[in-house]
């Protein structure tokens, strides 16, 4: 933890942190301190021995080329600063840190994966675009600073990936752990709340935000993985608009922003979701604004 | 507007460090180059590098007279880092015939130490009581070096440290690293209530108010006219707001206006003789919860929301896209579980 910061020094970059705490206990792999030093050490060694592994990579991370394999097997890839990924310039809180992955300046995107390179789990999520804007929105676990990247599958079959390294050090005078209470999360699990948006071209942003404690299965209480895996934004016709893959780094209580091409004539938009235990949720968020949510929501609410 | 009166009755520099003018208060540049140097000079070896990292740090503290007998140790407008061991906070300290009395420890053990040093040069006595504003770690880590019984806040912040503390010191040493060895948490042994205490000749007249926090202490010294008004106000420096509640800290600001007060000592920012910084206070947390609600309202992602533009005004104001950053993350969930409709329908 020491190792990254002298180095990296980068004075007037603003940081602060939350505390520890609640992050480790939900998400600690080895404790934060022991994760916090290896992977100090292994941004430390970045600009040394990690120089011709991460060669081809902007961000220039060792992880460069496991990620590729990862995400990509062979399929072909460009860096593309179309892909936008914005996260806050201070990490505030380690269990939810905003971000949003954004590629509308492509054409024809069918995917957009968003994964992180220093993350214990670095698969956070895959928006599937159907009916929808190659845009997602949410808020993530982090150990340490990382790269955060986006990755949009276009149509001829290559990844565009774009990226910005978060800086997770420091810290501070700043918010306290957001430990879970734990006495009534389940009296609140599946609770979901949301509004839908007018865009200027006529599509539809969601917000939605459904509770859930998102347990990554790693903390050391041996509390099992326990998270919404699966997201479906559909039509009142049930036609599928949009799908969302979610995994463990997804911050608790998801918080999604998502633009979507709801059918003109359509009441609201309807989310099905499913937890990794099986367990289903469903909700519908209303157009306020067309005239057909008046009376249809309450409909659409019943099918 | 305020007349600014910045006389310097008598300055010093407290501590057995050099003080480097150039790096005022924190690590001197010359040492920090050094440190950089030896760093790189070393084997890659994480324990190493912390036999390095821990060259002597030290807070060169110059104490700012800002009346007879009352000083000022100004934070620097920044936000906690590793070069300023997390001395951004003020800290004021008034010469009695009983002793020094200190409004805020500062962000650690050494720094503590430090400043017990400085009271002693400044006054050539001890130290008689230390009144703590709020539990915020940058204004309280310095608890360690005096007597629990000397330390005096009200109950809200007591608890609140009890609470969140142990977070704190781990932030903390995260932020600030080294500066922080030995830090420890203590709790003040000393409830303070609205009302008046009398020490070698002063009248601290003390009355809790809350906004910043759930329980901000202001501290007015009736001979000397100085209000210290802890992070209820800031100057030129952007509010911090991860406990804040917006229409309490409204309400205290508006009784700090009608304060009779000779000079205000902020919690960040200098010390002024009128009201200029609780005015700035109140802009700004009106221009940061219209402009985050407004984001809000149109459906924009916390990072969306975080490049809305501020007015011209904030650009001289220190810290303040931080701060609104920051500011976004602590009000938007707030925002969000408190005006979405419930959606979820049974399955
Ligand atoms: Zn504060």
């Amino acid at each position: 933890m020491q190792l990254t910061k002298p180095i990296q020094a980068s004075p007037g970059m603003s940081r602060a942190v939350a505390p520890w705490a609640g992050v480790n206990m939900r998400f600690g792999l080895l404790g934060a301190c022991l994760l916090a030093i290896s992977l100090a050490t292994a941004i430390f060694w970045w600009p040394a021995s990690a120089a011709a592994e991460g060669a081809d990579d902007p961000l220039g991370s060792p992880m460069w080329s496991e990620m590729k394999a990862q995400f990509f097997a062979n399929a072909s890839f460009v860096f593309d600063d179309r892909v936008k990924v914005l996260v806050p310039s201070i990490v505030e809180n380690q269990a939810q840190v905003p971000v949003t992955a954004d590629a509308r300046a492509l054409q024809d995107v069918r995917k957009l994966v968003v994964f992180a390179d220093l993350n214990p789990i670095q698969h956070v999520l895959t928006l599937g675009v159907l009916k929808a804007e190659p845009f997602i929105a949410f808020r993530m676990k982090v150990e340490q600073g990382t790269p955060v990247r986006a990755a949009a599958l276009t149509g001829d079959g290559v990844w565009h990936v774009g990226g910005v390294f978060l800086d997770a050090a420091g810290g501070g005078c700043s918010a306290p752990a957001m430990a879970r209470n734990d006495s009534d999360w389940t009296d609140t699990v599946g609770h979901a709340q949301g509004k839908l948006y007018r865009e200027l071209d006529g599509s539809v942003r969601a917000r939605f935000r459904l509770r859930h404690p998102m347990d990554t299965g790693l903390a050391r209480d041996n509390t099992p993985a326990y998270f919404i895996e699966k997201l479906d934004m559909r039509s009142d016709a049930g036609e599928q608009l949009a799908t969302l893959e979610i995994r463990e780094p997804v911050s608790e209580d998801p918080t999604l922003t998502m633009v979507v091409r709801l059918p003109l004539q359509d009441a609201g938009l309807t989310i099905l979701g499913r937890d990794n235990h099986g367990e289903e949720y469903r909700s519908v968020i209303p157009a306020g604004w067309r005239q057909s949510a008046v009376g249809a929501a309450g409909a659409a609410a019943e099918r | 507007m305020a007349v600014i009166r910045q006389k310097q009755l008598r300055s010093a520099t407290c501590g057995s460090g050099q003080s480097s003018p150039a790096s005022g208060r924190g690590i001197s540049r010359r040492a920090a180059l050094e440190r950089l140097a030896a760093v790189a000079a070393l084997p890659l070896i994480v324990g190493a590098f912390d036999e390095a990292a821990a060259a002597p740090l030290n807070y060169s503290l110059k104490p700012v007279a800002i009346t007879e007998g009352v000083w000022v140790l100004y934070g620097v407008p920044e936000a906690i880092d590793r070069n300023n061991g997390g001395a951004i906070a003020n800290v004021t300290i008034f010469d009695t015939s009983d002793g020094a009395v200190i409004v805020d420890s500062g962000p650690s053990k050494r720094f503590g130490l430090s400043l017990v040093e400085c009271a002693r040069s400044l006054t050539g006595k001890g130290v008689a009581r230390v009144y703590l504003t709020h539990f915020h770690p940058d204004h309280v880590f310095g608890n360690q070096a005096f007597e629990a019984q000397a330390l005096a806040a009200p109950q809200g912040v007591i608890d609140g440290l009890a609470t969140l503390g142990e977070d704190f010191a781990s932030a903390m040493y995260h932020a600030a690293g080294d500066w922080m060895r030995g830090t420890e948490l203590v709790l003040p042994g000393k409830v303070v209530i609205d009302g008046v205490e009398e020490i070698g000749g002063r009248r601290f007249v003390t009355t809790v108010l809350a906004g910043h926090t759930n329980s901000d202490l202001i501290v007015r010294e009736a001979t000397s006219g100085v209000v210290v008004a802890g992070d209820l106000v800031f100057l030129d420096r952007a509010p911090t707001t991860p406990h804040a509640d917006l229409p309490k800290w409204r309400s205290s600001l508006e009784h700090i206006a009608r304060i009779d007060a000779q000079h205000i000592v902020p919690g960040h920012g200098p010390v002024e003789d009128g009201f200029r910084g609780a005015v700035q206070t109140r802009e700004w947390l009106a221009i940061v919860e219209e402009t985050i609600r407004e984001a809000f309202e149109r459906g924009l992602s916390m990072n969306e929301a975080m490049t809305s533009p501020l007015p011209d005004w904030t650009k001289s104001i220190a810290l303040a896209r931080y701060e609104f950053e920051r500011s976004v993350m602590h009000f938007y969930p707030k925002l969000e579980a408190g005006n979405w409709p419930r959606v979820d329908k049974p399955i």
